[in-house]
């Protein structure tokens, strides 16, 4: 009957896109890099830009990020990807520009770079990836790890009292009038992933139509500075960082809603 | 039921687990009797009764997309 059809009959429901490169990546297992890298490469493919887009890659995990991407794709100094990204939109605006930054990298030292570039409405998309910890580098305290979070640079937990309070990027952009699309998404289950790149594609369209800057906040795991199995980490995810990082749409501007 | 099933990578594989987690008819496991080139456990598809109706959800959760879904074609009425 058709369930003993041979494979090549059956209809495929679920491929690697051709955005992404043949290529196995260097990250742990069960870490989300990989989850983002496959939902920004189905966006370009779905859009069919894989011709006209461009790849800021950053420091930190994301740091090979141009070598997983069959697109064009530039490395910046740690932090500087914004300027970057600026640098190419400006002199290529019919290129798809993107920057792939962690939360190190993002919210730690390319805090300036970031906030300018959306203060000037540049018209690139930042696909910013928050674990809430530097995973390089080896686990230590980022910018948005939680307060009492064990880190290796905190072993007893954030205190906040010496290390202050964790950075909401999303919403300190959302702010910002030059932002166009600002969201927060999860990567912990199947319905979050669905919802990100859902929202990773209509940040490409607000680029695109040259409505602003756009971000994409992926709340991501890290399970082997967390000290965590895949699966605990995702439930970390879901019970320790959506309280604190509460996903949804901080700025959407009128003129999204008409793409 | 729609039929469905699926292929792995067992190479690419790094043995993280996710995909037998999500599988809504618990026919994924851990191939613990193999080590890939990677020196992981691999997932395999264990479906004898073919359960698999190509939801795709692995696929979804897979960070290091070793798996392509399949599903069988609904004949004409």
């Amino acid at each position: 009957m058709m369930r003993d059809a041979p494979i090549s009959d059956r209809v495929v429901v679920y491929e690697r896109p051709q955005a992404l490169a043949d290529i196995h990546t260097h990250y742990c297992p069960g870490c989300t890099h990989g989850i983002s890298h496959r939902l920004v490469a189905e966006a370009i493919d779905e859009l069919g830009l894989n011709d006209r887009a461009i790849i800021v890659a950053s420091v930190g995990c994301s740091v090979f990020s141009y070598n997983y991407f069959d697109i064009d794709a530039c490395e910046a100094a740690h932090g500087r990807a914004p300027a970057m990204a600026t640098g190419l939109k400006r002199v290529s605006p019919d290129r798809l520009v993107f920057t792939y930054q962690g939360d190190g990298d993002l919210a730690s030292i390319g805090t300036a770079e970031i906030i300018h570039a959306a203060a000037r409405g540049e018209p690139v998309t930042a696909v910013f990836v928050n674990n809430a910890i530097y995973g390089m580098t080896g686990g230590q305290m980022a910018p948005t790890s939680l307060p009492g979070q064990k880190t290796t640079s905190s072993p007893f937990g954030r205190s906040t009292d010496i290390a202050g309070f964790p950075i909401r990027m999303s919403e300190v952009l959302a702010e910002l009038d030059g932002s166009a699309y600002i969201v927060r998404r999860s990567l912990h289950n199947v319905k979050e992933i669905r919802r990100a790149k859902k929202a990773i594609k209509t940040a490409f369209k607000v680029q695109m139509a040259g409505l602003g800057f756009s971000m994409v906040e992926l709340l991501s795991t890290c399970p082997t500075n967390w000290g965590m199995s895949a699966s605990d980490a995702l439930t970390w995810v879901a019970d320790t960082m959506v309280p604190y990082y509460p996903l949804g749409d901080y700025r959407v501007i009128d003129a999204v809603k008409d793409l | 039921m729609v039929k469905g099933t699926i292929t792995i990578d067992q190479d690419r594989c790094k043995g993280c687990e996710l995909c037998t987690g999500v599988c809504p008819k618990d026919v994924l496991v851990m191939d613990n009797d193999t080590l890939n080139a990677k020196g992981y456990h691999p997932a395999l598809l264990q479906d004898p009764d073919e359960l698999c109706t190509g939801c795709a959800q692995c696929a979804v959760i897979c960070p290091d997309v070793c798996i392509t879904v399949y599903r069988d074609p609904i004949p004409a009425r």
